[in-house]
């Protein structure tokens, strides 16, 4: 795959996201960012990377799709939407505003470049199994991405999904794992436990590979072995930190879905080397 | 007697035949494609048709990727599981997204007859008429279903059709077509107006028959449109006969009768009596047995039309 962007870049769009998804749900007074910082890095190496997209192309355009199967991670979304271009930057402070365009979870009809709309947790694996069917049928040789939280795979839908997927043998899926190890009522290990999640998968007829989700290295080669794997579909199990970037948020189920403070926002950009 | 034809039947009769022109659409199942009839669709088209296992949930899901990646799916099992256990996924992936998904359930209704309350359906169409943009259509008989199913491939956005398991009498004739919002007055009434769906279509013709014996005039309007319901002719109906019949295969709670009651209470409050179940589930049996013990017959509409009148009379003497 042809790479525009080097590692010091992709981080460093990486580094301003990540202040764009706390300034923006500082603003909004709510929102999640322990889970928008978990997934950000690969949102990144997706969208300024390893997607084939553009907010110029029309609807019916051939283009790579991504499902946020985790809609709570909305902000990261409109994060690198925003960077691509789908929609100006301005729109970020209005973040689950009264009609703004960036509903509180991914509306598909209302946020440019969002192609499925999400937020009841579960549901978007399906849909991505349906958009790379719809692709199969119309001979189309791009890619559908998804991803999923961890604790999202306690969602019986989501094994019904996995086995269509390997059952339609969609080998033009590839999803995400953002395994973070943490679900809103403290660890998933805790709560409902999901292991073993590689065998499971595998069980389940999908092509595994375990990363460090936060290594842009090792993101990209997951994405290139999936890509060559064309009789299945491909989970990218991402080992991943929940709030990612910011200590005090770091491995913390209460950052799950609470806003900054104004203090805890500064003192969280001063760490991202971002002056207030 | 009036030839008797399953609705099913002419469901997967016209989605293969619209498939052979459209090649966009596709059809989706749930390991009932027998008893849905999307299996003639499945001989013709097996590229374009998804058995997705028992698994209702990932059907609508996938049938939403499907119409999201520019297809029109139709997605098909019996009433109870599309519109129950895959309510959630119908409202956030195909409701809330004005996704353009056909859901075509079949076996709604008791007249499932033998396999009971679990395969009965009498909640569906309250299900689904609670969901903002979904069309929700009861064809009355096998020619309006091939209508509704021509229509409702042209149109894009949600759209519930609800079928049945039996054969029902034909009341239309092959060049019935079938538009969102309107209803069809098959007969006018001065004193009583009945405002049917489904197989209640054909009874409330026959129950007119009985009560003009009596001297009673009942009208009988068709409302397979019960979601947008066609506000006009209801209406109408009200002003004209002054007391109404909402007659259908389903609760009284959610479907076609409430919908009446809530638009006549609202705008020009007159008698309705609704004709369903009765808030209740309904045994095994067979069909006619099941009808009869739910008052769905010619005599048991005719019954709640006189019940209508007189409460007309007693507002009128107030
Ligand atoms: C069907 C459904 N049930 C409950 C919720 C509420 N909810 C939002 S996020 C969440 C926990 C998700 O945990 P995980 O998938 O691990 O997400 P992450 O850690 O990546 O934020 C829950 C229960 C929901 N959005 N959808
Ligand atoms: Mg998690």
């Amino acid at each position: 795959m042809k790479r525009t962007k080097d590692v010091v870049e992709l981080k460093e769009i990486a580094r301003r996201m990540r202040v764009d998804i706390l300034t923006m749900i500082h603003a909004a007074g709510s929102g999640h960012p322990g889970g928008s910082l978990s997934a950000i890095d690969m949102l990144v190496a997706l969208y300024c990377g390893a997607m084939d997209h553009g907010p110029d192309r029309k609807k019916t355009d051939r283009r790579d799709k991504f499902v946020l199967s985790k809609g709570h991670g909305a902000p990261a979304l409109y994060a690198v939407l925003a960077e691509c271009g789908y929609f100006g930057r301005e729109h970020l402070k209005t973040l689950r505003q009264y009609e703004s365009i960036l509903s509180g979870h991914p509306y598909a009809p209302s946020t440019p470049g969002v192609e499925i709309t999400t937020g009841s947790l579960g549901q978007g694996l399906s849909q991505a199994n349906g958009l790379a069917l719809a692709n199969r049928l119309d001979g189309r040789d791009t890619f559908v991405y998804a991803m999923m939280g961890d604790g999202e795979t306690q969602e019986g839908q989501i094994w019904e999904a996995a086995m269509s997927a390997a059952h339609f043998k969609l080998g033009n899926l590839i999803a995400f794992l953002d395994n973070n190890e943490l679900q809103i009522d403290g660890f998933v290990s805790d709560v409902m436990g999901i292991e073993p999640i590689g065998k499971k998968w595998e069980a389940f007829g999908w092509h595994v590979q375990q990363i460090d989700g936060h290594d842009f290295g090792q993101i990209f080669a997951a994405i290139d072995n999936a890509k060559k794997v064309t009789d299945k579909p491909s989970l990218i199990w991402a080992r991943t930190v929940k709030g990612k970037g910011v200590s005090f948020m770091e491995r913390l189920a209460k950052w799950h879905g609470t806003a900054p403070s104004t203090d805890e926002l500064n003192k969280a950009l001063a760490e991202l080397g971002e002056k207030a | 007697m009036a030839e008797m034809l399953a609705l099913r039947d002419y469901y997967g009769k016209t989605v293969a035949e619209l498939g052979k022109t459209n090649k966009d659409i596709v059809v989706l199942d749930a390991d009932l494609s027998g008893s849905t009839r999307t299996s003639t669709f499945a001989k013709a088209f097996p590229e374009r048709f998804f058995n997705m296992g028992v698994a209702e949930q990932d059907m609508i899901g996938t049938a939403a990727g499907l119409a999201a990646g520019g297809k029109i799916p139709f997605a098909s099992t019996f009433a109870i599981f599309a519109s129950g256990r895959a309510w959630e996924q119908v409202r956030q992936a195909v409701g809330y997204p004005h996704q353009n998904v056909k859901i075509i359930a079949t076996h709604g209704g008791i007249t499932v007859g033998p396999d009971g309350p679990s395969h009965q359906a009498g909640e569906d169409i309250a299900l689904m008429r609670a969901i903002p943009g979904m069309t929700v259509i009861m064809p009355a008989d096998a020619h309006e279903t091939a209508a509704a199913v021509r229509w409702a491939a042209a149109y894009v956005g949600p759209v519930y059709i609800r079928l049945t398991r039996d054969k029902f009498p034909v009341v239309f004739n092959d060049s019935k077509t079938f538009t969102p919002g309107k209803g069809d007055q098959l007969k006018k009434g001065a004193d009583v107006t009945f405002i049917a769906c489904g197989l209640m279509t054909s009874i409330a013709l026959e129950a007119a028959a009985l009560l003009e014996k009596e001297g009673i005039s009942a009208g009988v309007v068709n409302m397979a449109s019960i979601k947008p319901i066609d506000r006009d002719l209801v209406l109408q109906a009200a002003a004209e006969s002054g007391a109404l019949v909402a007659a259908e295969e389903h609760s009284i709670i959610g479907g076609l009768g409430s919908a009446v009651a809530e638009l006549v209470a609202e705008n020009n409050p007159v008698p309705v009596i609704r004709v369903g179940i009765q808030d209740d589930y309904i045994s095994s049996g067979a069909p006619e047995e099941l009808l009869e013990a739910c008052g769905f017959t010619a005599t048991g509409l005719a019954d709640a039309a006189r019940r209508a009148v007189q409460l007309k009379k007693q507002a009128a003497s107030r």
